[in-house]
């Protein structure tokens, strides 16, 4: 039995196997609306998340599956003080997958050790959020046709930002991927991603604190969300969170062909204005999100053997 | 430099980490031995500035690996006779479970109390454990 952690609990085989299934999905929905028939998803939700749970339920729901689950901590028996190990080993006698978010680091890790049916991580604090990297490799993919030979700018939180440190270790397995981190020095990246990840494995990057000059090099531009609830001190987020604004005059010095995409939700760190701009993707990405879900389960319950043509 | 008289027979542990002897310390239970043990803190190191020394005198029979990941320089010498006889070299254990405790405060750990505090040795070369969980490093340098 598999769980997704971390996005490299995924090999990379495992990765395209499951990027062209959810592009199959995308492009022929009907043909896998019943694939899941008689199989439940347990969504636990210890925090406040719309899109993640949604999109988690949207899938299962288009696979023909059912849905159960709560949405926050307090509506769970959290509340009275029962473990993670005993929720996941009732849970796994209710259902046959479960998808979990928890506001701390390696809680779904622990369910994992605990659960007789398969745990996606759906977010573990600031830690991971495996389905988010799905989502945007299968964003990429669809877009750029290839994952390979791209200059991606991330922009924003790169400190906190989960998503970033998932996306960067899922990119660094393609090749000939570079890196432009563009962010307040507060924010930067987490000194053991540039240690243990980037320049172990010489991958380039470069680190800047402005925008503008470095829009023409990208092919992508990530951005990110500076998320109130990762800091302990609200005078620092008030601080930095209107540092780095995509607006339509940044959006200028950017290439034809530079995709923008950004996990949602967003605040004011990209300017309405540029929904507008066909380069703008992030919704379209949320809807991709949907179908590297449906993959995903159907890939972890063993349904995908006689899928191949 | 203070001077305490060499070891006939016994262990010394060399080049811990200034600040670290009384970790090791209580890690072996070295206070319920019936024996001499001496701790030198800050003595001075060619190499670091300084260290701390631990000189059991006697056998220590405990596994000793797990003092690498404690403190990743340290060395331990087992005398006999007045002469070093052995230069232990330790092997960095793969994964160390309820030695050290995460520190993070968003680890799941922090408020499971019945989990273990399992680190896993991240990079052999530089000694850096992380914990299984949240993946926060153990500061073993400070």
């Amino acid at each position: 039995m598999k769980h997704v952690i971390s996005p490299l609990d995924l090999s990379v085989e495992e990765l395209d196997h499951i990027l062209a299934l959810a592009e199959k999905m995308y492009q022929n929905p009907e043909r896998y609306a019943h694939l899941c028939e008689g199989k439940k998803l347990a969504t636990l939700f210890y925090e406040p998340s719309t899109r993640t749970r949604l999109s988690f339920e949207a899938a299962m729901m288009n696979l023909g599956g059912k849905v159960l689950g709560f949405s926050s901590a307090d509506s769970s028996s959290a509340a009275k003080g029962e473990s993670v190990a005993d929720t996941i080993r009732v849970i796994s006698s209710y259902a046959d997958i479960c998808a979990m978010r928890h506001p701390k680091e390696g809680a779904p890790l622990v369910a994992s050790q605990y659960a007789s049916i398969p745990v996606i991580n759906a977010g573990d604090g600031g830690h991971n959020h495996p389905t988010q990297t799905l989502t945007d490799l299968l964003t990429i993919k669809s877009l750029k046709s290839s994952l390979d030979n791209l200059t991606i700018g991330l922009c924003g939180d790169l400190k906190f930002g989960r998503t970033v440190h998932s996306l960067i270790r899922a990119m660094i397995r393609y090749k000939n991927v570079k890196f432009v981190m563009i962010s307040p020095d507060e924010l930067r990246i987490p000194d053991y991603l540039r240690t243990e990840v980037l320049d172990k494995q010489g991958i380039s990057y470069k680190e800047v604190n402005v925008l503008e000059p470095v829009m023409p090099e990208l092919d992508l531009l990530y951005m990110t969300r500076v998320q109130r609830e990762r800091f302990f001190n609200e005078e620092d987020y008030i601080r930095l969170k209107d540092s780095f604004i995509l607006d339509a005059k940044k959006m200028k010095y950017a290439r034809e062909d530079m995709l923008v995409l950004h996990p949602l939700p967003r605040v004011n760190e990209i300017a309405t204005e540029v929904d507008h701009d066909p380069r703008a993707v992030y919704f379209k990405q949320a809807q991709f999100g949907v179908y590297a879900r449906m993959a995903l389960i159907t890939n972890l319950l063993g349904l995908d053997g006689d899928l191949s043509c | 430099m203070l001077n305490i008289s060499g070891l006939k027979d016994g262990v010394v542990i060399d080049h811990i980490q200034p600040g670290g002897a009384f970790e090791i310390y209580n890690y072996l239970k070295l206070d319920k031995l019936d024996c001499s043990v001496a701790i030198i803190k800050n003595a001075k190191s060619s190499k670091t500035g300084k260290k701390d020394i631990i000189k059991i005198e006697g056998p220590l029979c405990v596994d000793l690996d797990i003092l690498g990941a404690m403190s990743p320089n340290l060395t331990v010498n087992i005398i006999r006779d007045g002469k070093i006889v052995e230069k232990r070299h330790l092997q960095l254990p793969e994964t160390v479970t309820n030695i050290f405790k995460c520190r993070n405060p968003r680890c799941i750990t922090s408020i499971e109390q019945d989990l273990t505090h399992t680190f896993k040795l991240a990079d052999k070369n530089t000694g850096i454990y992380r914990c299984i969980y949240c993946e926060q490093r153990y500061n073993n340098r400070s």
